[in-house]
C-alpha cells in the first residue's frame, strides 16, 4: 500500500515530516518497505523561459537558445535540438550537475557544434514523466518561471510504500493510516467530509441481491448525464504517485476512494445493463471477460453482479470489460456493496485472480460504510462529471451489529509485558475508534466497525501496547528450575548428533541436499510416494525415497568441478507413503587415497571400505555390532551391483543398514564416474540400547592367556566366510571365544570350484591351562563342525 | 708367573680393544676362554697346584679370565652398537618427503547452528522437539488460526500434494517450524519450553530465498508468561548464540494470525568490509536494524484448539532462520550454496568433528 504524504495530510493535520510519517509507522505495526522522493530525482531542473531561438550556426537541426533561469542573472546560452523550441515558450531546464532522470547522465557546460551549452532543456520522457520525447516539455504561460520543477509539477510528493499486515483492512485506505498516526501522536485526525446528495427519483435500474450469504448488502444509485473525461489534476497526480494508472474520471473516482478510504467500488455504464442488476451465484460454467481482458469460467460456488443477459463484475474481486466505463457513458451506476470475505477468498483463489477490490473485500471492509461511500462516490463524481443523481437502492443489509470485547486493563502488563494506566489504555482506544464501558473493573470495549480483525482481550493488548511502542516492554528473566540444566536430548537425537560426528571424524563431509528430486531420480529407488502438486520446477517435485539421489547429485557436480576423491554423508529424512523415515546415508567415489610414493597407485574405494563404515557407524549408534548378520540379496533390479552389496540385519527382517557398490547403471544414469560405494543406515531400525545407569559390569579379566590356533581349510567358492565362522565359534562353545578369518586364496594349489580360507581361533581357558589332549579335542571339533558346512581341512 | 699371567692379560685386552669386528671378537674369545683357550689352560693348571700356590694364583687367574670376559663384552657391546649406528645411518630417509593423507571431515554449517542453539536452549530449560515435514493442513494452517480463506495463506507460498490424509486433510509441505507447537501442546502437559528445528519449505527461489531451508520454533507455554519473558529470551538466546554482550534488539508490532500480541524483531547490526556484524543499537552511528525473527504471545485460539484452557496457560512462540543465524555468524553470503554438497565449501565452512559445542568450552567452534 503506497499513501503521498499530500495525499495524507488530507485526512491527518499536524507539523510532521515524511520521516517521521515512517518511523511513527514503523514503530506502531506498518513497517515501511521504502520511500521514494521524486523531489531529489528533479533536483537542479527548473521552471525556465526561453527568451531567445536563432538557428544554430554549424547545424540546421540545432537551435541556440537564452534562457531565463528566473534568478535575475544573465540569461544562459543553451543548444537545443528539439523543434517546438521557440522564443516565449516556457519549459524545464536542467542545469549542470543535474542527472537526467531517464538516463543518468549528469549535465555538464559542454561546446555543441562550437556553442557553448549551459544546461539542456527537457522533454517529458528525460525527466520520466511521460513517453513524449518529441519535443521539450511545454508549460502554461504563467508557469513561475524559476521555480524547482518538483515544487511546480508536485511530482515532490513523496511515496511511503507500506507493508498492511493481513489482519488491517482498514488501513489499507490512506485515512486507516492517518488514523493510527493520530492515535500514535502524529497529528490530528481530521473529520470526514460526507456529503449529503439530494437524489431524484429511484434508480433506473432495479437492484437486489439474491445471494444474501455472499453479499448481504447491495447499495446502489445510478447518475444520468454524466461527461466521462479525464480526471483532475490532482486526482490523477496521487493515483499515479501510488502507482495506479490514470484511465478516465469515471473510473479514477472509484479507484480513488478505495485508495483514499479502503472502500472498493464499482461504476457500470446503465447503457449496457438491460433489466435489473442483481447480485447472484454464477451458473457452472457461465463465462465473463474481466476489465484485465482475460475470460474466465465461473462455478456456481462463486458470485457475480449480473443483469438478465450476463454477468458483468465477479462479485468484489473484478469488474466485467463490457460494462465498463468509456469516454462514451452518459448514464452510470454506482455499486456499493458489502461481501463476505471468506466467499470472496475462495472464489479469487479459484480463479487465481488478484485485484485491489478482492484484497479489500476478502479482509472484511467497514460494514457501517456503505452509505457514506456511496454519497462521497457520487459527490466526486457530480463534481467532476456532471450529472444527475437518483435515490439510493439499499438492497439487503451489511453485517454490522457492534461487537464488544471483555477486557481487563491489567492484562497489558500480565500479557503485553507493559504497565500502561488505564487512563492512558481508554485514551489510546478510543483515539482508534474503540469506545470503552467500565464495569467493576473490567471493561467492555466496543470495536469499530471498520476492526474486524479484533476478536479477543489479546487484540486490545496489543493495540494499547503497540501505540505505546514495543520499545516498554522491558526484558524479564524466565524462572530458571533448581541447578544444573537437565539433559534434554531425545535417545534418537544423541543417536544423530554421534553419528554426525562418527561420519566426520571418519573423513566423510556431511551435505544438505534437497529433500524433493526429479521423477527421473527417484525412480530407481522405487519412485516417489509423495509428488508435489505445485513443483518449482521438474527437478525438485517427488519427496526422495532415499538419500542417495541427492549425494549422487552432488558427487557428479563435485567431479564436474575436479574432484577425485568424494567422501560425502546425510542425516535426513526419507519419504515414503506411510511415513518419514531419518536415515543417514554415506557415498564414496573416486579415490580412497591418491597415489603416493609409499602406497604406489591410487587406490578406488570398494565395497569392503563401505562395510567398515557401515559397521562403525552402527556401533557409534549403539547398534549390537556383534549380532549383526551381512545378508546378501538386496532385491532384484535394485540400486545395488549384484555381487558387491549386502544388507545388515538383526535377524530376517531388522535391516539396520545396507552397503557395497551402487550399481554401474545408476552411477552412470547420475553422470558420475568410476565405481561408487553407498552406505545406508535406517536410524528407526536401529534398537533403543536399554538404560541401564552409569555403571559398567565388573572388570573380571581371565587368569589364564588365551591360546590361538590356526585352521586352513578347502571349501567350495559357495560358502561364505560368516557361515564357515559362525561353525568353527560354535564347535565348542565353551572353549572357543574368537574366530577371526585371516586368509582367503583362490588359484595355484586350490583345486577349481573350491576355495582356501584359514580361520584364527581364540581359546580361553578357565582354571587351568589347557593339555595337549584337550586341545587336541577342541581341534578335532573345529574340524567336524567346518566339515558340516563342507569345509575341509587342509592336508 | 705373576708376570706371565699380566702380560697376558695385557695383551688380551689390547687384541680384544682392537678387534675391528664380531669375527675376530669371537676369535679372541675362543683362543683365551674357548675349551682349548690359554685362559682355560690357565684355569685347568689350578686343579694341579698346591693348596698354597693356588690361594696364591688362584685369584689371579679368575681375575684374569674376568677382565679379559669384561673386556669382551664390552667390546662387543661397542661393534653391536657401531654396526647398528651403520645399520640404521643406512635406513636414512628423507623426512620432507609426505605422510599419507589422513581423510578430515566436517558438519555441516546447519547441524552445527541446530548442535549450538540445542546447547544454548538446554540451559534455559528447553528440549528439542521435532514434527513431519510433510503436514496436513490443519497442523500447518488451521490450528494456528489460519483458515483456508485467510488472507495470511497467500503468504506462505505453500507446496500441496495431490493427497488428503484420513480426516481428508490436505497434505502439504510445512511452511513453517510452527506446527510442531501444536503437536507439543497436544501431547504434553504444561509448563512446556522447547525449540523445535528442522526443515521447511515454500515455493519461493531467487538469490535469497531457496525452496527448503531451516527453521528454529521456540515456544514457551507457562503461567504469567508475558512480552518481557519473551524478549529477555530473545536477547539471551542472541548474547549467548553471538557471543557478544552488546545484542540490541527492536521489537515492532506485526501481525501472524497464531500469536497475538505479535512482534517483529529487528537486530542492530553495523556493516564492516561488506558483512553485516550483528551488535550494538541500530540508531547509533554507523549502525542499522536487520529484520531476523517473527515471535508473539501464543494466540489464545491456538491455545485452545490444542485442548488447553486459554484462560490457565498462556505463553510466547517464535521463529527465527537457522540458516540465516549461521549466515550472520559464520560470513557465508549465499544461502544456495549450503544445499550443493561442494565440498571445497563444506571444507572452508564446515566444522570440525571434535568442535562439539559445549557450555564450558564454548557455543562458537
Amino acid at each position: 500500500m503506497k499513501i503521498t504524504l499530500d495525499w495524507l495530510r488530507e485526512h491527518l493535520d499536524g507539523t510532521y515530516g515524511v520521516d517521521d510519517v515512517v518511523a511513527t509507522l514503523n514503530r506502531i505495526g506498518h513497517e515501511v518497505e521504502g520511500v521514494e522522493n521524486p523531489a531529489e530525482k528533479l533536483a537542479g531542473f527548473r521552471v525556465a523561459k526561453v527568451l531567445t531561438a536563432e538557428k544554430h550556426p554549424q547545424a540546421d537541426k540545432l537551435q541556440v537558445l537564452t534562457i531565463d533561469t528566473g534568478d535575475g542573472a544573465a540569461p544562459l546560452t543553451v543548444v537545443c535540438g528539439a523543434p517546438n523550441a521557440r522564443a516565449g515558450m516556457i519549459g524545464v531546464l536542467g542545469l549542470p550537475g543535474a542527472v537526467v532522470p531517464a538516463n543518468g547522465i549528469e549535465l555538464k557546460v559542454a561546446a555543441v557544434r562550437g556553442v557553448e551549452s549551459n544546461g539542456m532543456m527537457c522533454s517529458s520522457r528525460e525527466l520520466e514523466l511521460g513517453d513524449d520525447h518529441d519535443g521539450i516539455i511545454e508549460l502554461p504561460a504563467d508557469a513561475p518561471i524559476g521555480t524547482p520543477f518538483a515544487d511546480y509539477s508536485g511530482a515532490g510528493d513523496p511515496v511511503v510504500d507500506i507493508s498492511i499486515t493481513p489482519n488491517r483492512q482498514d488501513c489499507m485506505g490512506v485515512r486507516g493510516i492517518a488514523r493510527d498516526l493520530a492515535a500514535a501522536g502524529l497529528g490530528a485526525l481530521k473529520p470526514l467530509d460526507v456529503p449529503t446528495i439530494i437524489g431524484e427519483g429511484a434508480p433506473a435500474t432495479e437492484i437486489a441481491t439474491l445471494d444474501p450469504e455472499a453479499c448481504p448488502a447491495f447499495f446502489g444509485r445510478t447518475i444520468s448525464g454524466v461527461t466521462n473525461g479525464t480526471a483532475p489534476e490532482w486526482m490523477r497526480r496521487r493515483l499515479e504517485a501510488v502507482g495506479q494508472r490514470s484511465i478516465s474520471a469515471l473510473v479514477d473516482i472509484s479507484n480513488y476512494v478505495m485508495f483514499d478510504l479502503g472502500r472498493p467500488s464499482h461504476i457500470y455504464d446503465r447503457a449496457k445493463l438491460s433489466g435489473a442488476l442483481v447480485a447472484r451465484r454464477a451458473r457452472d460454467g457461465e463465462t465473463v471477460t474481466a476489465l484485465n481482458g482475460k475470460d474466465y469460467t465461473l462455478t456456481d460456488t462463486m458470485t457475480v453482479i449480473a443483469d438478465d443477459n450476463e454477468v458483468h463484475d465477479i462479485a468484489g474481486i473484478m469488474g466485467g470489460e463490457h460494462s465498463g466505463c468509456s469516454e462514451t457513458t452518459t448514464e452510470v451506476l454506482i455499486e456499493v456493496a458489502y461481501f463476505a470475505p471468506e466467499r470472496i477468498a475462495l472464489t479469487g483463489q479459484a480463479l487465481g485472480l488478484s485485484s485491489d477490490a478482492r484484497s479489500r473485500f476478502e479482509r472484511g471492509v467497514d460494514p457501517a460504510f456503505l452509505d457514506d461511500a456511496t454519497a462521497i462516490v457520487t459527490q466526486h463524481i457530480l463534481n467532476i462529471c456532471g450529472g444527475q443523481p437518483s435515490t439510493v437502492t439499499r438492497a439487503g443489509t451489511p453485517p454490522a451489529e457492534v461487537r464488544t470485547i471483555d477486557y481487563d486493563p491489567a492484562l497489558s502488563a500480565t500479557l503485553g509485558g507493559i504497565a500502561i494506566a488505564p487512563e492512558r489504555q481508554q485514551e489510546i482506544l478510543s483515539a482508534l475508534g474503540f469506545s470503552v464501558t467500565e464495569q467493576g473493573g473490567r471493561w467492555q470495549v466496543a470495536v469499530p466497525s471498520w476492526r474486524r480483525d479484533m476478536d479477543a482481550a489479546p487484540d486490545v493488548v496489543e493495540e494499547v501496547t503497540r501505540i505505546t511502542g514495543f520499545d516498554a516492554i522491558a526484558s524479564v528473566a524466565l524462572p530458571r528450575t533448581d541447578g544444573v540444566a537437565k539433559p534434554t536430548a531425545t535417545p534418537e537425537q544423541l543417536t544423530e548428533r554421534r553419528l554426525r560426528r562418527a561420519a566426520t571424524s571418519s573423513g566423510f563431509h556431511e551435505a544438505v541436499t534437497w529433500s524433493f528430486i526429479s521423477e527421473a531420480e527417484a525412480a530407481p529407488f522405487g519412485g516417489g510416494a509423495w509428488s508435489l502438486a505445485n513443483p518449482i520446477s521438474e527437478d525438485l517435485k517427488v519427496m526422495r525415497p532415499s538419500l542417495l539421489p541427492g549425494l549422487l547429485a552432488a558427487a557428479a557436480r563435485n567431479q564436474n568441478r575436479g574432484a577425485d576423491s568424494i567422501r560425502l554423508f546425510e542425516i535426513g529424512r526419507r519419504y515414503l507413503s506411510e511415513a518419514e523415515h531419518p536415515t543417514l546415508a554415506i557415498l564414496m567415489a573416486g579415490y580412497k587415497s591418491a597415489r603416493g610414493w609409499q602406497a604406489g597407485k591410487a587406490a578406488p574405494f570398494d565395497a569392503f571400505d563401505a562395510k567398515a563404515a557401515a559397521l562403525a557407524l552402527l556401533d557409534a549408534a549403539g547398534a549390537p555390532a556383534d549380532r549383526l548378520q551381512v545378508m546378501e540379496a538386496v532385491a532384484e533390479g535394485s540400486i545395488w551391483h549384484p555381487g558387491q552389496s549386502a544388507t545388515l540385519r538383526l535377524g530376517p527382517k531388522a535391516v539396520l543398514a545396507e552397503f557395497g557398490a551402487l550399481h554401474p547403471a545408476l552411477t552412470r544414469a547420475f553422470d558420475v564416474d568410476g565405481p561408487v560405494m553407498a552406505v545406508q543406515i535406517f536410524l528407526d531400525a536401529i534398537p533403543a540400547k536399554r538404560a541401564s545407569g552409569p555403571a559398567r559390569a565388573a572388570f573380571t579379566p581371565p587368569a589364564l592367556q588365551a591360546v590361538r590356533r590356526d585352521f586352513a581349510f578347502l571349501a567350495p567358492t559357495s560358502l561364505t566366510a560368516a557361515e564357515l565362522v559362525r561353525a568353527v565359534r560354535g564347535a565348542d562353545k565353551a572353549a572357543i571365544v574368537g574366530a577371526r578369518l585371516f586368509d582367503r586364496f583362490v588359484g595355484q594349489g586350490v583345486p577349481e570350484g573350491q576355495v582356501s580360507l584359514a580361520v584364527e581361533v581364540e581359546l580361553q581357558p578357565v582354571d587351568k591351562s589347557f593339555t595337549d589332549a584337550e586341545l587336541k579335542a577342541i581341534a578335532d571339533k573345529v574340524v567336524a563342525a567346518a566339515a558340516k558346512v563342507g569345509a575341509v581341512l587342509r592336508g | 708367573m705373576m708376570s706371565d699371567i699380566q702380560a697376558v692379560q695385557a695383551r688380551l685386552v689390547d687384541d680384544i680393544n682392537a678387534a675391528s669386528d664380531l669375527d675376530t671378537l669371537e676369535a679372541l674369545r675362543v683362543a683365551a676362554l674357548g675349551k682349548a683357550g690359554s685362559i682355560t689352560a690357565l684355569l685347568k693348571t689350578l686343579g694341579g697346584m698346591s693348596p698354597e700356590e693356588r690361594q696364591a694364583q688362584g685369584p689371579r687367574i679368575h681375575a684374569l679370565r674376568e677382565s679379559v670376559t669384561t673386556a669382551i663384552a664390552s667390546r662387543k657391546a661397542a661393534l653391536d652398537a657401531a654396526a647398528l649406528d651403520v645399520k640404521l645411518a643406512a635406513e636414512a630417509i628423507d623426512m620432507t618427503l609426505p605422510a599419507a593423507d589422513t581423510p578430515r571431515g566436517s558438519v555441516h554449517p546447519v547441524s552445527q547452528v541446530m548442535d549450538e542453539l540445542a546447547e544454548i536452549f538446554a540451559d534455559m530449560g528447553f528440549a528439542v522437539a521435532t514434527g513431519p515435514e510433510i503436514e496436513d493442513d490443519w497442523h500447518n494452517f488451521t490450528a494456528l488460526n489460519i483458515p483456508e480463506t485467510h488472507p495470511a495463506r497467500a503468504m506462505h507460498d505453500t507446496f500441496y500434494f495431490p493427497d488428503a490424509n484420513a480426516d481428508g486433510q490436505k497434505m502439504l509441505l510445512r511452511t513453517h517450524t510452527s506446527p510442531v507447537q501444536i503437536r507439543t501442546m497436544m501431547t504434553q502437559e504444561p509448563p512446556i519450553r522447547i525449540i523445535a528445528p528442522g526443515r521447511v519449505y515454500r515455493s519461493d527461489s531467487d538469490a535469497t530465498h531457496t525452496p527448503m531451508f531451516h527453521q528454529v520454533e521456540g515456544l514457551v507455554i507457562d503461567r504469567g508468561i508475558h512480552m518481557g519473558h519473551l524478549k529477555w529470551t530473545l536477547e539471551t538466546f542472541l548474547k549467548a548464540y553471538f557471543e557478544r554482550d552488546d545484542i540490541v534488539l527492536r521489537l515492532r508490532p506485526s501481525y501472524f494470525p497464531f500469536t497475538e500480541p505479535s512482534a517483529e524483531v529487528d537486530v542492530g547490526y553495523k556493516q564492516e568490509k561488506g558483512r553485516r556484524i550483528v551488535g550494538g543499537n541500530g540508531d547509533d552511528e554507523g549502525h542499522a536494524w536487520m529484520e531476523l525473527l517473527g515471535s508473539g504471545m501464543v494466540n489464545r485460539r491456538v491455545i485452545a484448539n490444542c485442548g488447553l484452557d486459554p484462560d490457565e496457560w498462556q505463553g510466547f512462540a517464535f521463529g527465527v532462520g537457522v540458516d540465516r543465524l549461521a549466515m550472520l555468524k559464520y560470513g557465508m553470503d549465499d544461502l544456495r550454496a549450503f544445499f550443493d554438497g561442494d565440498l571445497r565449501w563444506l571444507s572452508h565452512y564446515g566444522f570440525n568433528a571434535l568442535n562439539v559445542p559445549t557450555l564450558s568450552g564454548g557455543i562458537s567452534a
